[in-house]
């Protein structure tokens, strides 16, 4: 990799050109490195941010995370280091066990749910039919409305007794009290059925706009060999969409597996503990009893996790390239 | 405008036939360069914050319309009585301590922070309060109860304007069509709730999500009991437990208790699914908005005749913070000082349906808003919620949530309760 050293080196480089060659003469080195230096110029402004807005914080937050970080610290600036205290402790606690569970349930169920349905309805909004367009946007309405907004309606929704979903269930004669979030092995799989409704419009843009992408020639080419639908979907439409289908689940895990804003909404994580995730247990240590430093051990879990699977995406996004 | 735009495109894209590479790169460094300078500089700038010398900050959590006009009147009457202006600074109550915390970091405190009093100790433990004392502030006519409240390991922190408590709200129409009388022991809570348990109506509403909410409304059963929080798998703290476990068991609470807040509760309260509930003054407001609804207040109901009802008391403290400049600090202490004056706690207190937190202020509004008699008497009895624990009550408190909304979802109270104290302990 090169860096800025270079620039000393032209400096001492330049001194005996100077002296030999007329200073108007282009020497192709120089331009070479110069042309390199702006080269660096327009890419500084983005490694200063990057380093600045997401550098800084990510390394804070490792270095915290191995902290006695207090209320105390913001009027002391003290925070002693405490050696493995902090992940010794969040790793005891079986609160963190669970969560790490119940985020791993979530964010395979969440996205299971949200791909499939998503791909269905890309699939079926792909032909044409009268009032396709106004459909579409109904579907994308979810999207529009903000987390917190449907985490309320939908704890409406859900309530046991006065809850719509409930009193529809009943009229319909089919488990008219089920206890949505109140019962400690429903809540969770509840909390995922309404972020799979969250999700799917994203999915179903992102996987629309890949279906969109396909020539039509290649179905027309798999009907003249008489291959069947769901063959032609098997065989042509599925491996063409991969890419997009990648996009789809990287960007889908990660902004799942943080999810924090819904669950507050629903359940507060509970009943009982039944909802707790790492992104809950994170605003649990940090910000209701101010252990920063636990807070900033289960943050860290969370970006490894993250971290693993944006090596995935990378990798999986350098082999389409070839 | 077009010139300007001109100047501009050509400074970025020179014209290719130039060949002048030595100008070219540097020009072309040099404002990338300067955007770089500028995206750090912003970044660090906002830290510090001047303070203007003849105005004065309160950060408080009155969101509300409502409450952030009241207290908007009540500065604007003490500013003038001080001769400065104080600017009102409302967040989000979750979002005080954090803010203020951060705030600190920065030294850009407010010269008065309102903080609810479960939290004020946290803060006031970080050495981030200023005595009230000190600053010339009296707590002669603050019953010891309430001097508590604001107090932190025997020191004065807070002044409260009105605290409040909870209390057993019922729907009177309800209550005389069934014929039955107001309960007040446990036994008769039991029995009235579970005779005006009939279709869509639950005999009682209280909430046990899983957030200080709950908490605040176990706290009553806890104490009243006997219970102490220091002592989460006491029996007596099993008792109480048992006996919400008994009310849900008898059906008389709806199993989505343990997933409503205080407000959803007031909501079913409202809406006529329960005949009764527990909640606080500060419903008051919404359930007049319905003139169709007659609700009387009660005490909540107590563990056996004759004992006490041990409520929480609620509510939040004028603080000062410590900014290290004096002159300032004194002028806040007087601000302070006229916010909590009796006569702005009457104000405030008969805007927000709470009780002064001066005896004497609380004697006029006893006058003025007997309907709320009840609630009186109970604030006078009421327990502060951090007066043993300080700073330890937030690991309670998650504790106690995980460890009710167990028993309430099937596990037994001991067990739960068991788990809750481990939890406590190790935490801390």
């Amino acid at each position: 990799m090169t860096t800025p050293m270079p620039t000393t080196s032209t400096v001492g480089a330049q001194t005996p050109a100077k002296a030999s060659e007329p200073a108007s003469a282009p020497d192709p080195g120089r331009i070479a490195r110069r042309r390199r230096l702006a080269q660096w110029g327009f890419v500084a402004p983005a490694v200063v941010f990057m380093l600045l807005f997401f550098g800084y914080p990510l390394v804070r937050n490792v270095v915290m995370s191995f902290q006695d970080y207090t209320p105390k610290t913001f009027f002391t600036g003290e925070s002693p280091f405490n050696g493995a205290d902090n992940w010794s402790n969040v790793f005891q606690d079986a609160l963190f066990g669970k969560a790490l569970w119940h985020t791993l349930v979530f964010t395979a169920g969440s996205l299971l749910g949200q791909f499939c349905i998503g791909l269905a309805l890309a699939v079926f909004f792909s032909r044409r039919f009268p009032l396709n367009g106004v459909l579409r946007s109904l579907i994308l309405l979810p999207w529009l409305v903000p987390m917190v907004v449907s985490g309320i309606v939908w704890r409406r929704i859900l309530d046991q007794d006065t809850g719509v979903l409930n009193s529809f269930l009943d009229t319909l004669g089919i488990g008219g009290h089920t206890p949505w979030l109140t019962s400690p092995e429903m809540a969770l799989l509840s909390v995922i059925l309404v972020n799979i409704w969250i999700g799917i419009p994203f999915n179903m843009v992102i996987l629309y706009g890949g279906l969109q992408e396909i020539p039509k020639e290649l179905h027309e080419a798999a009907a003249l060999d008489g291959a069947s639908a769901w063959r032609t979907f098997r065989s042509v439409t599925l491996p063409m969409l991969k890419p997009v289908v990648t996009v789809v689940l990287v960007l889908g895990f990660m902004s799942t597996v943080k999810i924090l804003d819904l669950i507050l909404a629903l359940t507060d994580g509970g009943p009982a503990d039944a909802t707790q995730t790492l992104g809950t247990l994170t605003y649990q240590n940090s910000f209701v009893q101010l252990d920063f430093g636990a807070g900033a051990v289960v943050g860290n879990v969370l970006i490894l996790i993250s971290a693993v699977f944006a090596v995935f995406y990378l990798r999986a996004n350098r082999t389409e390239g070839k | 405008m077009s010139k300007r735009f001109t100047s501009l495109a050509l400074t970025a894209h020179p014209p290719a036939a130039t060949r002048r590479g030595r100008g070219r790169s540097r020009r072309v460094v040099a404002p990338f360069t300067a955007v770089s300078v500028l995206v750090a500089g912003a970044a660090l700038a906002g830290c510090g914050q001047q303070r203007d010398a003849d105005t004065y900050t309160v950060m408080n959590s009155s969101t509300d319309e409502s409450y952030h006009r009241w207290d908007a009147e009540a500065m604007a009457r003490c500013g003038k009585e001080l001769g400065v202006t104080i600017e009102q600074q409302s967040v989000p109550a979750a979002q005080v301590m954090t803010k203020a915390l951060r705030m600190a970091s920065s030294k850009s405190l407010p010269d008065i922070v309102q903080f609810d009093a479960s939290e004020m100790p946290t803060f006031a433990d970080a050495g981030g309060l200023v005595d009230l004392r000190t600053l010339g502030l009296s707590t002669d006519d603050i019953p010891d109860g309430i001097v508590d409240f604001g107090s932190y390991k025997g020191t004065y922190y807070g002044a409260a304007r009105s605290v409040n408590t909870l209390a057993l709200f019922y729907n009177k129409d309800v209550l005389d069509k069934a014929g039955v009388e107001v309960p007040t022991t446990w036994a008769e809570l039991r029995a009235t709730a579970k005779k005006l348990t009939q279709g869509k109506q639950y005999g009682l509403a209280l909430s046990a999500g899983g957030a200080e909410d709950g908490v605040f409304q176990f706290t009553p059963f806890m104490w009243s009991n006997g219970g102490d929080e220091t002592d989460l798998d006491g029996p007596k703290v099993v008792e109480a437990l048992d006996y919400w476990k008994g009310l849900l068991k008898d059906r008389s609470l709806s199993k989505s208790t343990v997933n409503w807040t205080q407000a959803d509760v007031n909501d079913q309260f409202m809406a006529g699914n329960a005949a009764m509930m527990i909640n606080g003054p500060w419903q008051v407001e919404t359930l007049n908005s319905d003139k169709s609804l007659h609700w009387g207040i009660a005490p909540i109901p107590v563990p056996e005749a004759g004992d006490d009802s041990v409520g929480p008391l609620g509510g939040a403290v004028l603080t000062v913070p410590n900014t290290g400049d004096e002159a300032r600090e004194k002028t806040a202490g007087k601000i302070v000082a006229c916010l909590a004056s009796e006569q702005e706690q009457l104000t405030y207190a008969l805007n927000s349906w709470m009780v002064p937190a001066n005896a004497k202020a609380a004697a006029v509004w006893r006058e003025k808003v007997p309907e709320l008699d009840s609630l009186a008497d109970q604030v006078a009895v009421a327990r502060s919620r951090t007066a043993k624990l300080g700073a330890g009550w937030s690991s309670v408190s998650l504790a106690l949530q995980s460890a009710f909304q167990s028993a309430l979802t099937g596990q037994s109270s001991e067990t739960a309760l068991k788990r809750a104290q481990q939890r406590a302990t190790s935490g801390n």
